[in-house]
């Protein structure tokens, strides 16, 4: 080893305490990038492998029925490369040891051979004999959240009658990669399964026979799909055709993809911030370290190094820590990445868990670390490589100083000295101090977002599951049904109230932009399903005119008073020009509202509705569950305060596992930071402790001077925090924006005092930890120096 | 022997340090008695022991083995705390290389020690007596070395401090402006009775003293008595 490079491991040694806390930022940076952009290449890479080996269809459509002759004619739309009618229908389950009712999917599996389309993945068991009558396949999401086994059975209302569903083999589909029922915005995977028969079954359950009531194709490769659809649409108007979309369109597609979205955006975000502050604080360390080794640089420029060497030197010491950083985030990122992954493969189902290490990201987070920390250390540097030898052998000359802002401005006269040593020591290098207190409102920042996060989800369960959405049980009948149905549902035990809806599926198109979704046809007054204004006041529906929330109004650009076209994609499929009436601001969804009333008369329909919303009495809650499972006209049911626990369970646990991450780096900063600003005040400042207790300060008072400051820094830090925190949440906002999920702005007071108090908290220990060098400073070893 | 009449007291002082694995013998059995109000220069090439003895003397260090009396208070025996407020309310230290706190003014560096000192003078009669009234507010960057030295000394002795450690306070200055901060230093000696211990290479100062102490190898090689004393002014090197 060359002796300048055993002068540079050995400092490094020497100030290990602090090389480590610059090296943990980084290694926080690249862990995080690792780690997303990792889950991100599994999750795209395992979704593009699914999608193509098992024929994960392009366009799906559903109708009311048509003939299997029709196939063919699907077959011939220029562009279609494939298709697979099925039978498609949604049965309402008894499941063993739920007491809730469930519901189910149940899909055909061709008679002739694996789907062509959709293909199944049988993971256990087998596949159903086409002759037997109750055998299905079940998703193995709801297998497993069930606790079933090979050979159980599920009851299900098929076509007015409750009968056994064995199961013979569980399985995944391309399809269903997130089960989540349609109409719902929250995966529930034990009261929703996806089922699988033979079609020939299912024909005869569903009085099917040689028809179809479900379509998905694929398209040849470059084919455009809005042709397709118009012609297929078109195709299918006269047997009731839904209208087709495309993956953009399917629930489980979409789920997926928004989620890769929102890793991009946090394998961005986060490692940004933590290479920017191991950037700047290897500047300020470096810096000022070159500026302590003063008399070293000139030594070493007298003896004959030339500048290059003297500043590949120290960039050196810089590139080492970056290096071992990455080293060690890559490390924590893929192990972290492997569990990120694990976690979700249970909720997104994939054949198989193929997760490595991805080599490539690995090698670019370590050429940005390297980036990051050449930039940071390039300034630094520069200097030493500029500084004369002659005029390096000197001494530095005292810093020149000057009053403080706060004593020029008249208020010096109470200011104690100790405290006036610290106001004009920050003044004197603005840049630092500032870059050392937006280092530290980086951590408050981090904390901040990593409570909003939950602040957000609970404000937005709130609002949408408990202020608006106030009914226990909401059921969906398989028919339109006439008014009079209500006193059935009314007379269930256990029910105090019910409020009917009409639910439509419609295409909504304002200019060249359209929607898919349903229009919900409400009565008034209304207790239980709840709109709700700006202010979280109910709201009636106006007499005439749709609602849109204000997604749906930005995905269509329309605003009040516009007209939009909705073209209805049920029944007699009426188009009618309808004008807005009002806009709402929800969380959830892209919803259209209308009255009921209306909406009948848009359908050219007398009073009807398909569904509604129930107050339940707890007590009688089983009992109620109980006839629901039996009830032949209940499509499905759907129990609120079940689909909440499910969600908070997997959902907030996940975001526990984050939490603590979060917290973890954000204290990574905090120490990183301010351990390395205190210590190099310390070093700096060592001469002027050093006389201060030689004059007779006595430690305690000594510490002011060196940690005065820091209380500086850290008041600036935790308000700018909150700033920037709040700034990144609002970005978040935007950025993680879904039809399903708008993040509502929300941050509670208690999350930016959690902040400042984690960051504080990190900030006095790492205080402390330096403050007991100030207790065993050298006195005598200080003074007698020159410099 | 512990005296009313001796301002420190030294018997059988020893100091050694562990540099590493070597043992410097940096003292090795001093005896001492300093009178109050005596100025005495102490001499002796690099590596004598008289830093190491100064240093012991003001508290800053604790001998390996021996007794140091501060009056009736037994420094040997002192914990760090009462040392340092033994620094605070009796001794005052000027150093080779100033050590003022560059981001005070000089009267602020005073102020320094006035503030947690018994019955100071005010900062501006400290410079005063050092000849800096007219720079009170300037900072130690907008002053000379001579003038920094100045500030240093008038720091020491604002605090009416009963001795005044001074190591090698010329020893970065040129002759001139040397003479004139051991003018100051005289003055306060004579005018305030402070016992003054100065720490230097430069035997001519010893001219100038009461007593000339001679440090050689951690001894004490010669302790002589000064009949006449020449005036600073005199002094040339």
């Amino acid at each position: 080893m060359r002796t300048l490079d055993r002068k540079l491991v050995r400092e490094l040694r020497g100030h290990a305490a602090q090389s480590a806390a610059i090296a943990m930022v980084i290694a926080s940076g690249v862990a995080v990038f690792v780690m997303s952009i990792s889950t991100l290449r599994y999750l795209s890479d395992a979704r593009d492998a699914y999608y193509d080996r098992y024929r994960f269809a392009d366009l799906f459509v559903s109708l009311k029925r048509a003939p299997m002759p029709l196939e063919k004619r699907i077959e011939a739309i220029d562009g279609v490369a494939t298709v697979q009618t099925r039978i498609v229908a949604q049965v309402n389950l008894d499941v063993p040891g739920l007491l809730e009712p469930a519901v189910g999917q149940l899909i055909s599996l061709p008679d002739d051979g694996p789907p062509r389309l959709n293909a199944v993945h049988l993971r256990w068991g087998r596949m159903p004999e086409a002759d037997r009558a109750e055998e299905v396949l079940v998703s193995d999401a709801f297998f497993e959240a069930n606790r079933l086994a090979l050979g159980d059975a599920v009851s299900a209302v098929l076509n007015g009658r409750l009968q056994p569903l064995r199961i013979v083999g569980v399985a995944l589909s391309p399809e269903y990669v997130l089960q989540v029922r349609p109409g719902e915005i929250l995966p529930d995977d034990r009261r929703f399964g996806i089922f699988w028969m033979p079609r020939r079954q299912m024909e005869a359950v569903f009085d099917m026979d040689g028809a179809f009531n479900n379509v998905t194709l694929r398209l040849l490769r470059g084919a455009r799909p809005e042709p397709v659809i118009e012609e297929l649409d078109g195709l299918l108007a006269a047997f009731g055709g839904g209208g087709a979309f495309g993956r953009d369109q399917q629930v489980s597609a979409r789920f997926l993809d928004d989620e890769i979205r929102q890793l991009r955006a946090t394998g961005l975000i986060a490692p940004t911030v933590f290479l920017g502050v191991a950037a700047f604080l290897l500047n300020i360390v470096l810096s000022r370290r070159i500026a302590l080794q003063r008399t070293t640089i000139a030594a070493l420029k007298a003896i004959g190094y030339r500048d290059r060497e003297v500043g590949w030197h120290y960039l050196k010491g810089a590139l080492l820590i970056a290096a071992l950083g990455a080293a060690v985030g890559a490390v924590a990122g893929s192990w972290m990445g492997s569990g990120l992954a694990r976690l979700y493969a249970q909720f997104y189902r994939f054949p198989s868990f193929v997760y490595q290490a991805d080599f490539r990201v690995i090698v670019l987070a370590g050429a940005i670390s390297l980036l990051a920390a050449g930039g940071g250390a390039w300034r630094a540097v520069r200097g030493a490589v500029r500084l004369p030898p002659a005029e390096a052998m000197r001494p530095a000359p005292p810093s020149a100083y000057r009053r403080s802002l706060l004593e020029r401005l008249g208020g010096g006269r109470w200011l104690p000295l100790p405290l006036r040593i610290v106001f004009r020591g920050l003044e004197r290098r603005p840049v630092a101090a500032a870059l050392s207190s937006v280092g530290m409102a980086f951590s408050v920042a981090v904390l901040v977002m990593s409570g909003f996060t939950n602040d957000a989800l609970d404000f937005l369960i709130d609002f949408e599951f408990q202020r608006a959405q106030r009914h226990d049980v909401q059921v969906t009948l398989y028919e339109v049904t006439s008014p009079s149905a209500r006193f059935d549902l009314a007379h269930l035990p256990g029910v105090q109230a019910v409020e009917q809806y009409r639910a439509v599926p419609v295409k909504l198109r304002h200019q060249h932009r359209q929607h898919r979704t349903a229009i919900l046809g409400l009565n008034e007054p209304r207790d239980l399903y709840r709109l709700l204004d700006a202010a979280g006041r109910p709201i009636s529906l106006p007499p005439a005119g749709l609602v849109l929330n204000d997604k749906l109004a930005r995905i269509l650009n329309v605003r009040l008073g516009q007209t939009v076209t909705v073209e209805v994609l049920e029944g007699g499929k009426p188009v009618h020009e309808v004008r807005v009436a009002r806009i709402i601001k929800q969380y959830a969804g892209a919803n259209a509202y209308m009255p009921l009333q209306q909406l009948n008369r848009l359908m050219r329909e007398s009073d009807a509705f398909n569904g509604a919303y129930l107050a339940v009495d707890e007590r009688h809650r089983n009992e109620l569950y109980d006839r629901l499972k039996r009830t032949p006209k209940v499509a499905s049911v759907s129990i609120k305060q079940a689909t909440i626990s499910q969600f908070r369970d997997t959902v907030a646990a996940n975001q526990n596992t984050m939490q603590s991450f979060t917290v973890f780096f954000a204290a990574v900063i905090a120490v990183g930071v301010v351990y390395n600003t205190v210590r190099l005040s310390l070093e700096e400042r060592s001469r002027e402790l050093a006389t201060l207790r030689v004059i007779g300060f006595t430690t305690r008072e000594v510490s002011v001077v060196l940690l005065g400051e820091l209380v500086v820094l850290t008041l600036l830090a935790v308000p700018l925090g909150w700033g920037i925190g709040y700034g990144f949440c609002a970005a978040m906002t935007t950025g993680f924006e879904t039809e399903m999920f708008r993040i509502p702005l929300v941050i509670h007071l208690s999350t930016y005092a959690r902040a400042a108090l984690i960051t504080v908290v990190a900030v006095a220990i790492s205080g402390g930890v330096v403050r007991r060098r100030l207790d065993r400073l050298d006195l005598v070893d200080v003074l007698k120096s020159g410099e | 022997m512990v005296s009313e009449t001796f301002v420190f007291t030294v018997e059988g002082l020893t100091k050694v340090y562990s540099m590493g694995e070597v043992q410097v013998h940096a003292l090795r059995g001093v005896d001492l008695q300093l009178e109050a109000g005596e100025f005495t220069v102490l001499l002796g090439p690099s590596g004598s022991g008289k830093s190491t003895l100064l240093n012991i003397l003001g508290g800053l260090d604790l001998p390996t083995s021996g007794r140091v009396h501060f009056q009736q208070q037994d420094l040997s025996k002192s914990s760090e705390r009462s040392r340092t407020l033994f620094r605070r309310f009796n001794v005052g230290f000027v150093f080779q290389f100033y050590n003022l706190i560059p981001s005070l003014t000089a009267r602020e560096n005073v102020r320094l020690v006035t503030e947690i000192a018994r019955d100071p003078m005010t900062p501006e009669a400290a410079l005063e007596m050092v000849d800096l009234s007219d720079r009170l507010d300037h900072f130690p960057a907008q002053l000379s070395g001579g003038q920094q030295q100045r500030v240093a000394i008038a720091r020491g002795i604002a605090k009416r401090p009963k001795v005044l450690l001074c190591d090698e306070p010329t020893g970065a200055l040129d002759a001139a402006t040397g003479i004139a901060v051991l003018a100051a230093i005289e003055r306060i000696n004579q005018q305030l009775g402070t016992t003054t211990v100065v720490i230097t290479h430069n035997a001519t100062i010893g001219d100038m003293a009461d007593r000339v102490v001679t440090m050689r190898d951690g001894q004490i090689a010669t302790d002589r008595r000064n009949d006449v004393k020449v005036p600073v002014t005199a002094l040339r090197w």
